[in-house]
Formats: structure tokens, C-alpha cells, sequence
């Protein structure tokens, strides 16, 4: 009997702890969240939008070259990691019964535990000490390879939910393997494909690490991918390591853009995967 | 969908064999690019690196002093701080993540579980340098005052608490950490605990056993692998991060048994000192610091993915 009620208590005790514990996550996040916004909000206002960043002591500016910066890098790295991350899946969902597909596989897994920071020493030795300056188009590359294992595994997995039924029906009315994978597997996996490529952007669009030596900054406009370009991570770090209250308060008024960009796309992202998944 | 155009079978059959070879050689190509990526990665890496590897040989490893003027650098100090932030980020994240799992996959109703993993992946997406910014100026300062001042006048005779409470150093590292780190363990095991098949549970609540029983003596030890999986993958992400860890934990080469402190990680002292750089050496010191960072993860997540694939059946998980 005493050994029964022991036995409750205990159970009592550590379903309220998993409980506790979940909550302690959730309040981690409002914690954080209650502080970018509340901070944010003060800082935020029309000129932090539009406008170009001021030397210290100048009041007023913005961080409209680094929000078009972030823009232009994430765009570089797309372009790189998407249709190589598209060929590769295709590959390994299509043709990869087969030990040379396993390998990728598994590099795809390991590339993506490979710290931030060594992708960033990877491209600066691969283009910025062979091009002797930092660039836009380097920060993209090492984006770029950041976000190709995520896109290579979803479209794997996505276009391998399409029921075979349909591949059957396409080949048997005399369509080539090609044909079949392009204009009916991939368009029924699109919407988990698209999935995929959006939150691996929402993934690399916050990244600093891999962009301190490669893109690197820039106070002024630049839409040359051969120079360095300001970045929205990389400024709220240049601004929130920095002695002066003005630019201490323009890192929180960054850090409520980058972030409320990021949620945006993860909340997206994570919406259409349900829909996929249902 | 476009009409199918009508050609003679033998026509046919020779295009689509040439548009078949030419389409499957080129998604090849692609996942033959990933491997060359990789390989590149590694090969790039121990060329930078290949400086300091010939001129302090094993001794880099072990060597404690760390100086540009000099040229002499050793990474003992980054390697500690990294082991131990990490390490410790996980002893208060892992126990936190797992309860916290188990309550998704196992306790909490539908209406509760989707809004709530909902938001601790919400806790994923928030960028490290926000997480920086937040710790530098809010949690710092609390830090500080109430938490290490009260544990140095109070404890401070063990050695952990026994120096200038700064605030910023290796304590407010390690907390950071575990609340970046939390939601990657809360959600592999979640996915591993929900891959436990029911009737395991059934037969132990049969049995008389009540909820907590049969989640402590079946089901989480029935999915143990793949929960050391996630811990081993959450410890990882502590392993390789950047950013927040460089804002917080005070930046200086030293090897300190005080939790206050300020010390170094592998990560931050390349994102730290990188750009300032200037001799050639110590250029080559920061890329070799990059390559025992780059091992040490390698390490790490084959372990992790080898645990985890054998649960989930190779079912990336954890995203």
C-alpha cells in the first residue's frame, strides 16, 4: 500500500518536471523574444530602413545597404546551392540504390555539422586569398555550401512520398525516365521541395560566423558582387560589440528586422511542410 | 500537361535513351559535386593550416601559450574552453530536453503538443547573433549582480566560484549555450521517442505500471540510442558555435578552473582574431584551430547520425 502511494507521488512529481521542463523552453524564447521587441520597437523607425548607416556620433541612419546586402548574398548562395541541391536530391531519390549514393548521403549529413565558422575559413581560402579582397560572392558561396545538405536531403525525401503509381502511369504512356522525373515527380513534390529550399534560406539568413571573413562589411552601398557588402548579421555584430549607445540601440533595432524576417520565413517554411505532410 | 507528340517506337525509344543517360549523368554530376565540396573543404583546410602544422607539429595541441607577437601559439586553451563550455551547456540542456521531450511525445494532449513544439522550433530559428545581443545586455548584467556575486560570497570558497564575479566569461557562455542547444535535443528525441512502437508501452501499463514507469523502464530505454544520438548532435551545434559564444564569453587564452572567468572556445577565437591577423602564422594558427574544430564535429556527428539512423531507419530527423 505505502509502496503504492510512493509509487504515485513519483509519478505525480515527474510528469509535473517534463511539464516544467517544456515550459522552461517556451519562456527561454518569450524571454529572448520580449527583449528584441521591446528594444527593437524603440529603435526601430523609417530611417533605419531606408537609410545609409552614420559615422559614430552622427545621429539618425539606417541599415537599408545591409538589409539589400543580405538580400544579394542569400540570393548568390541560392543560386549555387539550388540547382546543385536539386540534381543531387533528383540523383539519390531517382537513381541512388547504390553505394556511391549512400557516401553522398552521408557527406550531405556531415556537411551539415561542419561548424559555421570552418565553412567561412573554407571560402575565404578558396576565393578571398586567392582574389586578394573580400566579397559579396564569396559570403555567397559559403552560404551556399551551408545550405546545400538541407536542400539535397528534403528533395530526396519529398520526391521519394510520390506513390510510384504515378511514375508507372507516366512511363507506361511512353514518357522517358526524364520526362517523368521533370514534369510529374517534381512538380507533385514541389510544395515540400519549396519547403525545403525556404527554410534552408531562414537557416543561413541569420549566419555571421561564416560571413566575417568573407563578405565582411561595408558602411556604404554596394551592389558588386566582387566587393565586400554589409550584411544585417554581420552589422547588428559590428554595432552590438561597440562601446556607443547609439549604435548598442541600432543593433536591437537590426536585430528586431533579421529576426522578425526569420520567424517570418520559418513560419511560413513550417506552415506549407504541414500542409505537405497532411 | 502538354500533349504527348506521336514519334515511330524505334525514333522513340533511342531519344528517350540518350535524354535518359544525359539527365541521370548530369544529377550525377551534381551529387558528385558535393563530394568534391567536401573533399575541397578538408583539402583547403589542411593547406591553410599547413603552416603551424609543420612548425609546432603535436605541441600545437598541447601548448598553452597563445602569442601573436612572439608567433608562438598553442591551442590548449581554446580546445579546453570549448570541451568545457560545450560539455557543460549539455549537462544542463540534455537532462532539460529530454524531460522536456518526453512530455511532447509521451504526456502532453494534441491541443498542447503542436503550439508547443511549435515554439521551441521557433527557439531553433532565432539567429546566434540575436542570442549575442540579448545575452550581452539582458542576461550579463543579472548574471553579474544577483546570480555570481550571491555564489561567490556564499560558496566561494569551492574553486569553481572563487574569482571576480565579471559576468561575462565562460558561466554566461554555458548559459547561452544550453538554451541555443535545448530545442535540437527536445526535437531528435522527440522524433525517437514517437518511433517507439505502442505496443511496448501497452504491455508495461498493463502490467500495473503507472505513466512514469513506462516511460523510465520501456520507452526511453527503448530508444536509447537515438536520444544519446540527439544529445551527441545537440553537442555538436554547442561545439561549433560561434557567435553568441564569441559576445559572451570574454575572449582571452587562458585556462581558468574559475566558472567566472573569461576564457576562449576554438570558434571564437578564430572569429575573434581572424580579420586582425597579420603574420602569416597566425593566420595558419587561427586555420589549424579551424581543423581541430572541424575533427572534433566530424567525431561528434558520425557518432551522432550512426545512432540516429539506427532508430529512425534513415529517416533524417531532427529538422
Amino acid at each position: 500500500m505505502n509502496k503504492l502511494v510512493w509509487r504515485k507521488i513519483v509519478n505525480r512529481v515527474m510528469v509535473f518536471l517534463t511539464a516544467f521542463s517544456a515550459a522552461l523552453g517556451v519562456a527561454a524564447l518569450l524571454a529572448v523574444l520580449t527583449f528584441v521587441v521591446k528594444n527593437g520597437i524603440a529603435a526601430l523607425n523609417v530611417d533605419m530602413l531606408t537609410r545609409l548607416p552614420t559615422p559614430v556620433g552622427v545621429p539618425g541612419g539606417g541599415v537599408a545597404n545591409a538589409i539589400v546586402g543580405s538580400l544579394i548574398v542569400i540570393g548568390l548562395a541560392s543560386l549555387f546551392a539550388v540547382p546543385v541541391g536539386l540534381g543531387a536530391g533528383m540523383y539519390l531519390s531517382e537513381f541512388g540504390n547504390n553505394r556511391f549514393a549512400d557516401v553522398v548521403r552521408y557527406l550531405a549529413d556531415v556537411l551539415s555539422g561542419v561548424p559555421s565558422i570552418v565553412i567561412g575559413i573554407f571560402a575565404y581560402n578558396l576565393i578571398v586569398a586567392r582574389q586578394g579582397h573580400f566579397s559579396a560572392l564569396s559570403g555567397g558561396v559559403a552560404l551556399g555550401v551551408m545550405m546545400l545538405p538541407s536542400i539535397v536531403r528534403t528533395t530526396e525525401e519529398m520526391m521519394r512520398m510520390v506513390p510510384a503509381s504515378q511514375r508507372e502511369a507516366s512511363l507506361a504512356l511512353g514518357l522517358p525516365r526524364w520526362r517523368t522525373i521533370l514534369s510529374v515527380v517534381l512538380p507533385s513534390a514541389r510544395s515540400g521541395v519549396t519547403t525545403g529550399i525556404l527554410l534552408a534560406v531562414a537557416r543561413v539568413a541569420g549566419e555571421t560566423a561564416p560571413l566575417l571573413f568573407t563578405a565582411f562589411g561595408n558602411p556604404y552601398w554596394s551592389f558588386d558582387i566582387n566587393q565586400p557588402i554589409a550584411t544585417l548579421p554581420h552589422t547588428l555584430f559590428t554595432y552590438a560589440i561597440s562601446p556607443y549607445a547609439d549604435w548598442q540601440s541600432k543593433a536591437w533595432g537590426t536585430a528586431i528586422i533579421l529576426t522578425s524576417m526569420m520567424l517570418l520565413a520559418s513560419v511560413l517554411a513550417r506552415r506549407s511542410r504541414r500542409h505537405v505532410a497532411a | 500537361m502538354t500533349a504527348i507528340e506521336v514519334t515511330p517506337p524505334v525514333l522513340a525509344r533511342s531519344r528517350a535513351r540518350v535524354g535518359d543517360s544525359v539527365f541521370r549523368w548530369w544529377t550525377w554530376l551534381m551529387a558528385a559535386l558535393l563530394v568534391v565540396i567536401m573533399l575541397l573543404l578538408v583539402y583547403e583546410l589542411i593547406i591553410g593550416a599547413e603552416l603551424a602544422l609543420n612548425e609546432f607539429g603535436t605541441g600545437f595541441l598541447s601548448g598553452s601559450s597563445w602569442d601573436p607577437v612572439a608567433d608562438r601559439y598553442g591551442a590548449w586553451p581554446a580546445i579546453f574552453g570549448t570541451v568545457v563550455s560545450s560539455l557543460l551547456a549539455l549537462a544542463v540542456a540534455g537532462p532539460l530536453g529530454l524531460l522536456a521531450a518526453i512530455f511532447l511525445a509521451e504526456i502532453a494532449p494534441r491541443w498542447l503538443e503542436s503550439p508547443l513544439s511549435f515554439l521551441i522550433e521557433l527557439l531553433a530559428s532565432v539567429p546566434s547573433v540575436v542570442y549575442g545581443l540579448w545575452g550581452l545586455y539582458v542576461m550579463v548584467p543579472v548574471m553579474r549582480d544577483p546570480i555570481q556575486t550571491w555564489l561567490s560570497t556564499h560558496l566561494g570558497s569551492l574553486p569553481v566560484f572563487a574569482c571576480q564575479p565579471l559576468g561575462i566569461g565562460m558561466m554566461s557562455a554555458v548559459a547561452i549555450l544550453s538554451i541555443m542547444i535545448l530545442p535540437y535535443g527536445i526535437s531528435v528525441s522527440r522524433d525517437v521517442l514517437r518511433a517507439v512502437p505502442n505496443e511496448q508501452r501497452e504491455a508495461m501499463l498493463a502490467l500495473g505500471a503507472t505513466r512514469w514507469e513506462t516511460i523510465w523502464r520501456v520507452v526511453v530505454p527503448f530508444a536509447r540510442s537515438g536520444i544519446i544520438g540527439g544529445l551527441l548532435l545537440a553537442l555538436g551545434r554547442a561545439v561549433g558555435e560561434t557567435m553568441a559564444v564569441t559576445m559572451l564569453i570574454g575572449n582571452r587564452a587562458q585556462v581558468s578552473g574559475c566558472l567566472f572567468s573569461p576564457a576562449y572556445t576554438l570558434s571564437s577565437q578564430i572569429a575573434n582574431e581572424f580579420t586582425e591577423a597579420v603574420s602569416p602564422m597566425h593566420i595558419s594558427a587561427l586555420m589549424e584551430l579551424g581543423l581541430v574544430l572541424f575533427a572534433i564535429t566530424l567525431v561528434l556527428n558520425g557518432a551522432a547520425r550512426l545512432l540516429v539512423w539506427r532508430i529512425t531507419r534513415g529517416n533524417p530527423v531532427g529538422r
